[in-house]
């Protein structure tokens, strides 16, 4: 019943579940701590040696305080919001390729866990379900702050789903394919996709911070106006929930990104380095979360540099600027792609 | 009229193209926070480390003893009324006999009390003085979490034997010389 | 075997959801039981090798669709007590369309021929490649045609939403 290739995939998937609540637990201690170094200041530094168990401590403050469902609120809807928006933040990861593919006894074996041929719709797919955690959480507060955070949600993920979509066309059409791992293995021949695609490239990325609530997009849940936005009634591991879906996704889009543009877990010279199969698997995994990385702290190294947008600056963005580049794309990657193949002549 | 050389000359002139795609404007405003994560730091973590304070700072008091351990308060209430916060309270008493040893004066304060919520920690009362008993000192008032905690009495207040206060910071020689100007109302005899 | 359980899986929960889109008396709950027998249909797609479609399922009706219905529902703020309270003539009269629709339905679906299992088995059919084809080449016309019905729907949305210029 129970095939070795069976096996690997539960590993595979108990791995990277744990991975990415790992990484995004400890990119709440990133996220303090480079507010602090871009602000001067030293950040948190009291839970262990340099502060590095911050994110334990916060843990167990959120699971010890108390739980609270106000009694207007719709109870079913208000324990679902959360759930939802971790069981879709979490979701994502099953299509991205984490690396190069292991040998064990003469079995090859995918670091991915599952390379379906619709990879990048499925993506969008998810991207656009994750929007309900928020609507639903939101509504069912039975507050006007939760109320307009959970739409200004909606709304602004509608708008950059169809921008983010275009751009990823562009790419679709010049890979020719849909599958993730396929087009991470282009990227090994061939030069990294930002090159071909930099329009694409700055679309996708200023979609995936809106995609993900960060800020200059971060509306939903403005401190200043909203209070919390979706989650100002909530509290306990449920406010947590939402937390850490946020730092998930974040995790996940720096994985996207850096599969779809910066060439996954390819790196420059890498069958020049005289590694071989397991050994030069685990390079490129390392080498793919450096990038990982380095994506997760370009998001914070924005965020603490860029004002909040106004909310009619967003949609302007949005429709009038994001959607019309991204067409302009797709037209010029079609007549490039029609050029190659000799359409014109 | 011109402040600083910092400021800047505001237009509302139209934005040219580069202006108005602004990458160029956020890729600057990230070179400058990148440019703060390599700073130094400014921060000054408290317990372990202080920040050096002014040799006059005025922190929590202290009620002098003489040299023979004798309280030098003789309850006068000079600094009670000197006292803009109205954060000092005090109750007088008389020596009786055999307490030459523990008050220096025939009068003392069998109670003295200061809301250190209230003081302002500006010294008058130190400077009202004409006993040279009340002193600020460098000490910082630690934080409680009660109100009533705040009011220190004299068990706070009076220095302890085994543990003298230096305040000859505060008090010198200059100083006493000036307290003892004839020409102050309460130096006339 | 698995696939068939799955198919039988799926089929309940569509069902039991798309009745509780009808019985559930908040509107919110409606269209959140809706989204589910959207997601069951698409696993119907899926079982059927169509991949592309399930995804686009998903995208259109979960994902942006179905986002707007709640959008609108919320601003709304419908709750039980506000509910209008229908005459008996307009209950009869939807009971009775009701009725007429299932008859039609029941006589279409009587007339159709299940079409062979093994056409499943093609694990190519619903592929993106193969939909692209077809869709380009065999159907070109009518597809134009919709895109054509498409831009002139949104034309009409951007008029209907501007201000009249008097």
């Amino acid at each position: 019943m129970l095939s070795p290739e069976i096996i690997y995939k539960i590993i595979l998937i108990l791995a990277v579940f744990t991975v990415t609540l790992v990484v995004a637990m400890w990119s709440t201690y990133a996220e303090r701590k480079v507010a602090a170094v871009l602000q001067d200041r030293l950040g948190p530094n009291r839970a262990g040696p340099w502060g590095f168990f911050q994110p334990v401590a916060d843990g167990l403050k959120m699971f010890t305080k108390e739980e609270f469902i106000p009694g207007t609120a719709d109870k079913q809807l208000f324990i679902l919001g959360p759930c939802l928006a971790m069981l879709t933040a979490l979701m994502t990861g099953v299509v991205i390729p984490w690396g190069g593919d292991l040998t064990f006894g003469g079995h090859s074996y995918k670091l991915q866990i599952t390379d379906i041929n619709i990879g990048i719709l499925y993506l969008l797919g998810v991207v656009s379900v994750g929007v309900y955690g928020i609507m639903i959480g939101g509504w069912s507060s039975n507050n006007k702050y939760s109320l307009i955070g959970a739409l200004r949600a909606s709304s602004q993920m509608i708008s950059y789903e169809i921008a983010m979509g275009l751009a990823l066309i562009s790419l679709v059409m010049m890979t020719g394919t849909l599958s993730l791992g396929e087009i991470v293995h282009q990227q090994d021949a061939g030069w990294a996709n930002i090159v071909y695609q930099p329009l694409g490239f700055l679309i996708f990325i200023i979609c995936a911070f809106a995609e993900t609530n960060r800020a200059p997009f971060d509306l939903p849940e403005t401190e200043s106006e909203l209070i919390g936005g979706y989650h100002t009634e909530y509290s306990s591991m449920k406010l947590g929930f939402f937390l850490f879906a946020e730092y998930i996704n974040m995790f996940i889009s720096s994985a996207i990104i850096a599969s779809l543009y910066f060439g996954g877990y390819n790196f420059p010279f890498q069958h020049s380095l005289g590694l071989e199969g397991n050994a030069l698997s685990l390079v490129q995994t390392f080498v793919f979360f450096c990038k990982v990385f380095f994506f997760i702290f370009f998001y914070m190294w924005v965020r603490w540099t860029i004002p909040r947008f106004r909310y009619d600056q967003l949609m302007n963005l949005g429709w009038k600027t994001l959607i019309p580049l991204a067409i302009l794309n797709l037209f010029i990657t079609g007549i490039v792609i029609g050029f190659r193949n000799g359409f014109f002549q | 009229m011109q402040l600083t050389n910092r400021s800047k000359q505001v237009a509302d002139t139209k934005m040219t193209w580069l202006e108005r795609i602004y990458l160029p404007g956020i890729f600057k405003g990230m070179m400058i926070t990148l440019s703060h994560a390599f700073k130094k730091k400014p921060t000054i973590q408290y317990p372990e480390q202080k920040r050096a304070i002014a040799p006059l700072y005025r922190g929590q008091h202290v009620l002098k003893r003489d040299d023979n351990g004798a309280e030098r308060c003789t309850a006068c209430g000079l600094c009670a009324v000197a006292c803009p916060a109205e954060a000092i309270t005090m109750i007088a008493a008389e020596r009786e006999k055999g307490q030459e040893k523990l008050y220096r004066e025939e009068k003392y304060a069998s109670m003295y009390e200061i809301n250190m919520l209230r003081c302002i920690f500006c010294g008058l009362c130190e400077e009202a003085c004409p006993k040279e008993a009340i002193f600020l000192t460098d000490r910082i008032v630690p934080s409680t979490t009660k109100r009533k905690d705040f009011i220190y009495g004299k068990d706070k207040l009076v220095e302890k034997m085994d543990q003298r206060i230096d305040v000859s910071v505060r008090q010198t020689n200059n100083l006493a010389e000036f307290k003892k100007n004839q020409s102050f109302a309460h130096n006339k005899l | 075997m698995m696939s068939q359980y799955l198919f039988y899986f799926l089929t309940f929960v569509a069902i039991f959801c798309a009745l509780l889109v009808v019985f559930s008396k908040n509107p919110i709950y409606s269209a959140l039981f809706l989204i589910v027998t959207f997601f069951a249909t698409a696993g119907h797609y899926f079982l059927l090798n169509a991949q592309f479609l399930a995804a686009v399922h998903v995208i259109v009706y979960a994902g942006a669709i179905m986002v707007l219905f709640i959008y609108v529902i919320m601003m709304l703020n419908l709750n039980r007590e506000v509910e209008p309270h229908k005459s008996t003539a307009i209950k009869i009269a939807a009971t009775v369309c009701g009725c007429i629709l299932g008859l039609v339905l029941v006589a279409a679906l009587r007339e159709t021929e299940m079409s062979a299992i093994s056409e499943y088995s093609n694990p190519g059919i619903g592929l993106i490649e193969r939909l692209g084809n077809v869709l380009f080449g065999a159907y070109m016309v009518p597809f134009e045609i919709s895109t054509v019905l498409f831009l002139s729907a949104m034309v009409g949305a951007v008029f209907l939403s501007k201000k009249s210029i008097h």
